[in-house]
């Protein structure tokens, strides 16, 4: 009787954990059902020339979401990264617009500001001990109140941007766009870096228990450090491509994305509770966000319901998630009291 | 010995007493009141105090709710979208024809469902409530933005302006304030002088203690949430009246300043600490810095900075002032040790107590 019933279990139980497991796949199957309903209402959807532009903006998102991604991971979590993404931009234009530096040096002033904001927020968070949600609460308000000092009521129009700066993000190589080829070169790298590298794995063991990793003698204020100093830097990279994508720029540049950010970090998989998630999952997160927005503009559905759908799909991403690990504790539970 | 032992320990509840956080701001307030007339003669006007009051009050009556859900080890972060939201429906009713009468309760009814939401997925979903708030706060906003879209509604009768606008007759005291202090009033007596208080601290020091207590914990948390957004709507309602105008971006960049002043008011981000007293004290604090900072006709973009300073300053520095005192403790209990030592060797009790004394 036991032996019938179990296996059934089992089995139920290997299909949720395949499901909360593929995130990425099932993410994609979403999108290729909800495109398939898209594209019988609006058959532009399909064109190849939507799909970079979807994928374009997707990646700036993408980027920023790659360095929220690996400070959740750690069980923290980074609200300031629009104020980053903003400060970064409008310095980056400034100084385009002033001939202070060329292409190549304000893409370095982008990284290098980005990552300096970033090891403040490591520093308070890691150094300080200050919880991260007052930690980045605090530095959100304060990095763009920095943005508004510097900027003013000052805007950098397209115009004085160099030539074909802002072309970049129209170029492509054998039919990708630069952007999305980056972004996959940043996932690349930064998943070898988290599942290949002593680092990698002390992020995850931070994430999960903060507890046993120092006991184990994992340097954890390190780990957390850095995590925070690279989400800067993956910011202020996001910054450097919100001026080449946008090319207008003024102090509120950026306001909002954290939540886009976030949503597209919960929605590809990372558990919020820290431990847990790829950087594939919120690369392919930001995808599944951008092609939506893309979609209510094509269904005709006003711009103002992309908040809402972010709010949305962030509470559908946590509380899904939270149902299938309930659903394997209990099929746990069952099999080990049998 | 034990004399000895006892006096220090008089003296320091003594101390601890006098470097209570709410002390320390009060202090802190009366200083910041001194330096602001000393350096300006418009600095205490009643006027000027009272436009600055009212402007601050939305953000206060949030921050009332929210000092019992810190208090309780969850945060949130939806309340500014709320008071957006309300605002938004409220306008919208008020447009279509529908009586304030009928539009305000059923705004509220809104705030309640909203935080019915925020309640059942954190206290019986297990989720993270500073996840679920952050999508409610998008949520929220972006329904807002659906319901009204990027219009404004502005002609609201005078009697309904009045509530977040005008003053109590013949004083210069907003009524937005009188309100205030009368939610105060009542979630303090609620919290400091009775059980559902005394439970609302026992989840926030150990949750899982207080339900083998009998806390019924997860109606606690939920009910707070629910009591969050009925009052982040009710501020959102006043956000209306004092501004004569519902729109759907109202109240935004309110959350940063409601979670400053829960904090400042002495609130322990982690739970189980904090106060009504504190939270009102931090009001009247971060009233009286705004209008010195602004005398100073310091811009409104370094105001950002100073509150995003002050929000972390006021979890730094209790942080600092325990780990200090955690060091001081340990380098008292190593001499009493060595002292209690050298005792054992050599000689009698009451060499130490000279020594002590």
């Amino acid at each position: 009787m036991a032996e019938a019933v179990v296996p059934v279990r089992s089995g139920r139980r290997s299909v949720l954990m395949t499901i909360g497991r593929q995130r990425e796949l099932s993410l994609l199957a979403i999108m290729f059902v909800l495109g398939g309903i898209v594209s019988l209402i609006a058959p532009q959807f399909l064109s190849v020339d939507n799909f970079s532009q979807v994928a374009v903006l997707a990646s700036i998102t993408a980027i920023a979401a790659l360095g929220e991604a690996m400070v959740i991971i750690t069980r923290g979590i980074d609200l300031s990264i629009e104020a980053v993404i903003g400060l970064v931009a409008y310095c980056v234009a400034r100084s385009l617009e002033l001939h202070l530096v060329d292409p190549v040096g304000a893409l370095a002033i982008g990284l290098v500001i980005g990552l300096v904001l970033g090891c403040v927020n490591g520093f308070v968070i890691a150094i300080l001990k200050v919880p991260p949600i007052v930690a980045t609460l605090g530095t959100l308000s304060i990095f763009r109140g920095i943005d508004y000092v510097i900027a003013g009521p000052h805007q950098v129009p397209l115009a004085s941007l160099p030539a074909g700066f802002a072309h970049i993000a129209r170029t492509d190589i054998l039919g990708v766009p630069v952007f999305v080829l980056l972004t996959v070169g940043v996932v690349v790298v930064g998943s070898l870096l988290l599942r290949s590298t002593r680092f990698g794995r002390q992020v995850y063991a931070v994430g999960s228990n903060p507890e046993a990793a120092s006991i184990l003698g994992i340097p954890s204020r390190r780990v957390t450090f850095t995590a925070y100093a690279l989400c800067g830097l993956l910011a202020g990279l996001a910054g450097v491509m919100w001026v080449i994508e946008f090319g207008t720029i003024n102090g509120t540049a950026a306001t909002g994305v954290t939540l886009a950010v976030v949503a597209a970090v919960v929605v590809g998989g990372v558990n919020t509770l820290g431990g847990s998630g790829t950087l594939a999952g919120a690369a392919i997160g930001a995808l599944f966000l951008g092609f939506i927005a893309n979609a209510l503009i094509l269904v005709g559905l006003s711009q103002f319901w992309l908040q809402a759908i972010y709010g949305l799909v962030i509470l559908l991403a946590i509380s899904s998630d939270q149902l299938i690990r309930r659903s394997v504790q209990r099929a746990n539970t069952r099999s080990t009291a049998r | 010995m034990t004399a000895t032992a006892k006096s220090p320990s008089a003296v320091g509840r003594a101390a601890r007493s006098l470097v209570r956080w709410e002390t320390l701001l009060a202090v802190a307030l009366l200083g910041l009141i001194v330096m602001g007339n000393a350096l300006s003669p418009f600095f205490l006007t009643p006027k000027n105090f009272s436009n600055l009051l009212s402007a601050l009050m939305e953000v206060a009556i949030m921050a009332l709710p929210l000092t019992l859900i810190i208090i309780l080890g969850e945060i949130d972060l939806s309340v500014e979208s709320m008071a957006g939201l309300a605002s938004a429906i409220l306008g919208f009713m008020w447009a279509a024809g529908v009586p304030l009468e009928i539009a305000i309760p059923a705004v509220l009814l809104v705030g309640a469902v909203g935080g019915l939401l925020n309640g059942l997925l954190v206290a019986r979903g297990g989720l993270p409530s500073l996840v679920v708030t952050l999508g409610t706060l998008a949520l929220f906003r972006g329904m807002a933005l659906i319901v009204l879209g990027p219009r404004g509604i502005s002609n609201f009768p005078p009697a309904f302006t009045a509530l977040g606008f005008g003053d109590v007759p013949g004083t210069v005291i907003p009524w937005s304030f009188v309100i205030f202090l009368g939610i105060a009033l009542i979630l303090g007596i609620v919290l400091h002088r009775t059980w559902i208080g005394r439970q609302v601290y026992a989840i926030g020091r150990n949750a899982g203690t207080a339900r083998y207590s009998g806390v019924r914990v997860t109606r606690v948390r939920t009910s707070l949430f629910v009591l969050s957004g009925v009052i982040a709507a009710f501020a959102g309602v006043i956000l209306t009246s004092r501004l004569s105008s519902a729109r759907a971006d109202a109240g935004a960049g309110m959350t940063i300043t409601a979670v400053t002043v829960v904090l400042l008011g002495g609130a322990n981000i982690f739970g189980g600490s904090g106060t009504i007293p504190g939270t009102v004290l931090a009001v009247l604090t971060i009233a009286v810095m705004q209008n010195a900072l602004r005398l100073a006709s310091v811009s409104v973009e370094v105001q950002s900075i100073a509150l995003g300073l002050l929000l972390i300053l006021s979890v730094l520095i209790p942080t600092v002032a325990h780990q200090a005192k955690k060091v001081v403790d340990r380098v008292q209990r190593s001499r009493h040790q060595s002292a209690d030592a050298i005792a054992g060797e050599h000689t009698p009790v009451t060499g130490i107590e000279e020594e002590l004394s």
